[in-house]
């Protein structure tokens, strides 16, 4: 009985322990975003003051940020050509990985194994590896500085990715599926649209979210190719041109960070399991 | 006896009619030309855009600054003589593997964390810290920008509260190099734990019952279960992510630049100011190409963990 007990104790002192160290993780992961949504609703004299605790809004919310950022900024063109791109670059992608997958995972050809190696391995190749030779070969297209080109440079980072977790999904469905359909005298499109795409749909909406959320958040390809504002996105444009100017600025630029992480926080409040499975599918599955 | 009959039966006409389906797409279907026909677009995306730039990048950095003169290795040479191209060298070394064993250690310990609670408790945890994560960087970035400005914001004011000194945190090279880390280790974290978490879930459970009546402790099953266990997936996390970290560019040039002066540059931030700031593509580019021996030379191991995992 007291053994019981005393093990009983035990558990629930370890279960609290563990509370404690996620508590403390959640307050690190979280403590950015939260500090940056309260200072974009503190007035500028309050961010000026140096009495007060950083922590608290004290003098009264303000949606003064949020307000000058739609109208005096050109938050709103970067907020449209970011849209744009990172949609045409994510619908770009995925056809080209939705074909590729197909073709490598189940129409096997010679070396199709050695070029899905060969698609790993492109996926290791980082931006700022091929930023210099990418702005050379978009200024030979005379591209340079226009919001198009980046839909040129996105695929390169995402097709790889796409394809490789795809091969990893579509390699997973049963043969006794496809031979079905064979049987039943479907072409190789007709596979795959009608069995394919629906079976294997997570992985698709995983690979999708992941498409766009990379196009939205690319920084080092924009900085480098697009320098005007009605050209930029938002990632460059918030880092470039909201911090100008007076000192005391940081509000209109916690306002202006926060909305335009919206678009990908959002998606990824609604659909995180398809995130967190299309996360370990691409370095395990293959 | 009629079942086992029944059994043989429906046993073997699958096969037969798999034999048939397999022959019969064999001589109908020209398969290996419509599998080729359906990659193309991703070769002509791979040849043109990754590989073919990967060895303009080399023929680039031979060229001189005006790119009107071959001068073969010398860029590479002048760099490897001058100091601040050797403090980028070192800064990057020391960031990378600095940030990586913290992420892995951060992660590792969370993962294990939120493994121990109850299932339904899991969701949320794992949903508030993958945040940091979807946040674009360059973005977040931002925010810790702002949490390391020295007199109005909340770190110093916190110090202070807590009776430390204040830190001169981006003006310092130390502390702004533990920034850059700091920041890192933050958005990075989430991915270690989301890997690890997924692998724990694959460790047969009867492994840990019978550890349990052998009167195993909790060390001696971290140490004979779970470690042995996830060591080929934190072998495969900690060597993508060096890559990742070692290319790193946003948290650099969001929040120093590269300053101060050039204390906490890393290759992709110094490419970037030498080749598309300072117009200097040539010497850019041999900058961009420095990273190279250790991409290689993760992605071979990297390949080779992901073979072995397959198996």
């Amino acid at each position: 009985m007291n053994w019981m007990q005393s093990r009983r104790m035990r558990r629930r002192l370890n279960l609290v322990s563990i509370y404690v160290i996620i508590c403390l993780f959640a307050i690190f992961f979280l403590f950015p975003i939260s500090y940056m949504a309260i200072t974009s609703f503190k007035t500028n004299q309050e961010i000026e003051s140096l009495k007060g605790i950083p922590f608290l809004i004290q003098r009264g919310a303000t949606l003064e940020h949020y307000r000058d950022l739609f109208q005096k900024t050109d938050f709103l063109v970067y907020f449209k050509n970011t849209a744009q791109v990172a949609i045409l670059a994510t619908i770009i992608s995925m056809c080209i990985s939705i074909l590729a997958a197909y073709g490598l995972s189940r129409l096997a050809f010679f070396g199709s194994g050695a070029i899905a190696t060969g698609i790993f391995l492109t996926y290791l190749v980082p931006e700022s590896l091929l930023f210099i030779p990418l702005f050379k070969i978009v200024g030979s297209f005379s591209l340079l500085n226009k919001k198009w080109a980046l839909l040129l440079v996105f695929p390169t980072a995402i097709v790889p990715f796409c394809t490789w977790i795809l091969i990893g999904y579509f390699s997973a469905i049963p043969r006794q599926l496809e031979e079905a359909a064979l049987v039943d005298g479907a072409n190789y499109l007709q596979m795959l649209f009608r069995v394919f795409l629906p079976v294997a749909l997570p992985g698709l909406v995983a690979a999708t979210l992941f498409a766009f959320t990379l196009s939205w958040a690319s920084f080092l390809y924009p900085m480098a190719l697009i320098y005007t504002s009605n050209e930029q996105v938002l990632t460059a444009g918030v880092v470039s041109t909201l911090i100008r100017g007076d000192v005391y600025h940081w509000g209109g630029l916690m306002a202006g960070a926060l909305m335009a992480c919206l678009p990908p926080v959002i998606f990824y409040v609604f659909l995180m399991d398809y995130y967190i499975s299309g996360l370990t599918a691409g370095a395990t599955k293959g | 006896m009629g079942t086992s009959q029944d059994f043989v039966e429906t046993e073997r006409s699958p096969q037969m009619r798999d034999w048939f389906i397999e022959t019969a797409r064999a001589i109908i279907r020209p398969k290996p030309l419509t599998g080729i026909l359906m990659c193309l677009p991703l070769f002509f995306l791979i040849i043109g855009l990754i590989v073919y730039p990967f060895f303009y990048s080399i023929y680039l950095s031979m060229l001189n600054k005006r790119e009107t003169a071959f001068v073969g290795l010398e860029n590479l040479g002048f760099l490897l003589g001058y100091d601040t191209f050797r403090l980028v060298i070192r800064n990057s070394v020391v960031f990378t593997f600095t940030a990586v064993f913290f992420k892995a250690s951060f992660g590792f310990i969370l993962a294990l964390a939120i493994n121990a609670l109850p299932i339904r408790g899991q969701r949320i945890w794992r949903g508030i810290a993958l945040i940091a994560w979807v946040m674009p960087l360059s973005l977040s970035t931002l925010g810790w920008w702002w949490i390391f400005e020295p007199t109005h914001s909340a770190l110093n004011w916190l110090l202070v509260q807590l009776g430390i000194s204040p830190k001169p945190w981006l003006s310092d090279p130390f502390w702004a190099r533990f920034a850059t880390i700091l920041v890192n280790v933050w958005f990075g974290t989430p991915f270690f734990m989301i890997m690890f978490l997924a692998a724990l879930k694959s460790i047969p459970q009867m492994f840990y019952e019978a550890a349990a009546i052998d009167g195993a402790t909790g060390f001696q099953r971290l140490h004979y279960i779970t470690l042995p266990m996830l060591k080929n997936i934190i072998a495969i996390t900690m060597l993508f992510s060096t890559i990742t970290t070692f290319a790193n560019f946003d948290i650099v040039r969001v929040l120093t630049r590269g300053g101060p002066r050039d204390a906490t540059h890393l290759f992709g931030t110094y490419s970037f100011q030498l080749g598309i700031q300072g117009g200097d593509i040539p010497l850019g580019a041999a900058v961009s190409l420095f990273m190279f021996p250790i991409l290689a030379v993760s992605a071979f191991f990297i390949l080779r963990g992901v073979r072995r995992s397959i198996q």
